[in-house]
């Protein structure tokens, strides 16, 4: 068995584990030419442009949350309707083919989904196009920094909802339906039976996603947001990610940026363990539990 | 709600993914005049030609970038898929030394990210910049395919392996003779998962490869799609040139049909709880 765990042991050591060791650089001043293990130590000096407010960190900073939040709002609400619907369907047949389209964007990378973006809503799009033919002006939406944000949002929900539905199908599908006959012959209308059945059955489920997503919280889109940012500037686009990307890969600053996505790491952790517990208060499994085997 | 709004909410869904793809088809095939007629972006041709098929794969930049990609993807499915079955089999037979400490580490990289900066430190310290195998070797191992794997293990009836070596059949025997036949439906998805993965790379490859005759096809799409660089004969294998908004379509769809290919042979196993009992345990 030793053999059998050995390559892929190796590589989680090397890819995974080493990098998070690697994570030194944030308390070193890195200079390439002398590598990470001979560069001198830098205490927190890294650390200084979290504390000190630096003027673009907090931009970042702000922009995240605020496409974390958007997300949570949409990717949560829209997905659960999306399954409720698809529930409700008859024919086995229809829903494999409704669930058959639905799920492909998922396995498309970002490059493709925003190629397919800015094609339909740019300017010589098809949307602009009929706007155009039909004398209604022209809506700029691609490259537009004001509604960035809800695009972003918009792409997200398009590559995502319906293999976020996955998850709630499955929910749905192990709801007691003598549930919903006993409910019925007691007198609840459908309204009554959403909230006291179904939204009860899919709890655990949105909970289990919510945790999962706050330890991501920090991180929105990085490839996507990445991919855009030329084209409606840093002001409304820069995220965490992309801020460390910029200014410890492309400029160089290698210690800050690898300090701000320690800090940020660490925070994921402690919004997920932190989410976790609270989870466990409310009598929900939660993510894990402590594992009896 | 009534049965129509259903009908046509669902309609609208399934046409939101379907006629972008549709649209993108048909201006890949497009004449410039249809392009040109409708705008740029063409729902339905008059004429189809294939010029832009034919200027793109007779060479240029594209043939190569979808072979970068292929091997990528061959050789990552590939590896990943040994790895990660070994190690989540090993881990799912518990007793053998150092199986808990291995467990905790699997677990733990669930949860502990490494960061964009140290990764690159950690490639590039170890010389692969420049090389696929620093796209690659990064990817093997993924925690998460790992504990669906073990957790897919952990079902199996224990009876069955029991059996197997009551009539001699060594670890090795088990696992190819009686494990790996049953894990065919999980194993189609997870290596569909990764395949995905090394197909649609996209950072990491921006990230450590400089040099762009290395590029894969999601580079590729990102400087003559996204970013509108035009295309000119260099970047084709034909002398006169078909129109950009044709030729960005069709390295669109070269990209997006080798995920539609492997789509339909798996996707009837996500459902199967394959997926989702395996998260819940």
């Amino acid at each position: 068995m030793i053999f059998a765990i050995l390559p892929g042991l190796l590589l989680l050591l090397t890819f995974h584990y080493l990098p998070l060791l690697g994570n030194v650089i944030a308390f070193k001043d890195f200079q390439p030419y002398l590598g990470l293990v001979d560069s001198p130590w830098s205490g927190l000096t890294n650390f200084r442009v979290l504390v000190e407010g630096d003027p673009y960190f907090l931009n970042a900073l702000q922009n995240t949350v605020v496409i974390m939040l958007l997300q949570i709002l949409v990717v949560f609400t829209v997905p659960i309707a999306l399954a409720l619907l698809l529930d409700s369907l008859i024919s086995e047949r229809l829903k494999r083919v409704v669930q058959t389209v639905l799920y492909l964007p998922h396995f498309l990378s970002w490059v493709i989904v925003i190629a397919i973006f800015n094609e339909l809503l740019g300017g010589s799009g098809p949307l602009n196009s009929f706007l155009r033919r039909h004398d209604l002006g022209t809506i700029d939406i691609v490259g537009n920094a004001a509604v960035f944000k809800e695009l972003v949002t918009g792409q997200v929900l398009w590559k995502e909802a319906g293999w976020a539905m996955i998850l709630f199908l499955a929910a749905l599908s192990r709801i007691d339906p003598h549930l919903y006959e006993a409910s019925s012959v007691d007198g609840a209308g459908k309204a009554r039976q959403l909230w006291h059945i179904t939204l009860p059955g899919l709890r655990s489920v949105i909970v289990l996603l919510l945790i999962l997503r706050l330890g991501d919280a920090l991180t929105v889109g990085f490839e996507q947001i990445l991919l855009q940012q030329q084209a409606v500037g840093l002001g409304t686009s820069e995220v965490l990610d992309t801020y460390v990307y910029n200014n410890g890969v492309v400029a160089g600053d290698w210690g800050v940026g690898a300090a701000i996505g320690l800090v940020k790491g660490l925070i994921g952790v402690v919004l997920v363990l932190g989410a976790n517990k609270v989870a466990h208060l409310f009598g929900e499994p939660g993510l894990y539990q402590k594992d009896p085997r | 709600m009534t049965k129509a709004l259903k009908g046509a909410l669902l309609t609208l869904c399934c046409a939101l993914v379907v006629v972008p793809f549709l649209g993108i088809v048909a201006t890949s095939v497009s004449t410039r005049e249809d392009i040109v007629r409708n705008g740029g972006f063409v729902l339905i041709p008059r004429e189809i030609t294939f010029a832009a098929y034919r200027a793109l794969l007779t060479g240029g930049v594209v043939p190569r970038a979808v072979g970068v990609s292929v091997f990528i993807t061959l050789v990552g499915t590939a590896l990943s898929l040994v790895a990660t079955t070994l190690l989540a089999y090993g881990l799912s037979r518990p007793g053998s030394f150092g199986h808990r400490p291995v467990l905790m580490l699997v677990v733990a990289a669930l949860l502990f990210t490494p960061g964009i900066i140290p990764g690159y430190l950690t490639v590039s310290e170890l010389g692969l910049l420049d090389t696929y195998w620093a796209v690659i070797l990064p990817a093997v191992v993924n925690a998460f395919n790992v504990v669906i794997l073990r957790a897919f293990f952990m079902e199996l009836p224990s009876e069955l392996l029991e059996s197997a070596r009551i009539d001699g059949a060594s670890d090795g025997q088990t696992f190819v003779r009686i494990v790996l036949p049953l894990s065919k439906a999980v194993l189609s998805v997870i290596g569909l998962f990764y395949a995905v993965g090394y197909w649609n790379a996209f950072f990491s490859a921006l990230l450590y490869l400089n040099d762009s005759a290395k590029w894969p096809v999601q580079l590729v799409l990102r400087t003559y799609v996204v970013n509108q660089t035009q295309l000119g004969v260099d970047q084709v294998g034909t002398a006169n040139l078909p129109p950009q908004e044709a030729l960005q379509m069709a390295i669109l769809v070269v990209s997006i049909v080798p995920i539609l290919l492997i789509y339909p042979f798996v996707q009837r196993h996500f459902t199967k709880g394959v997926l989702v009992g395996a998260v819940k345990g």
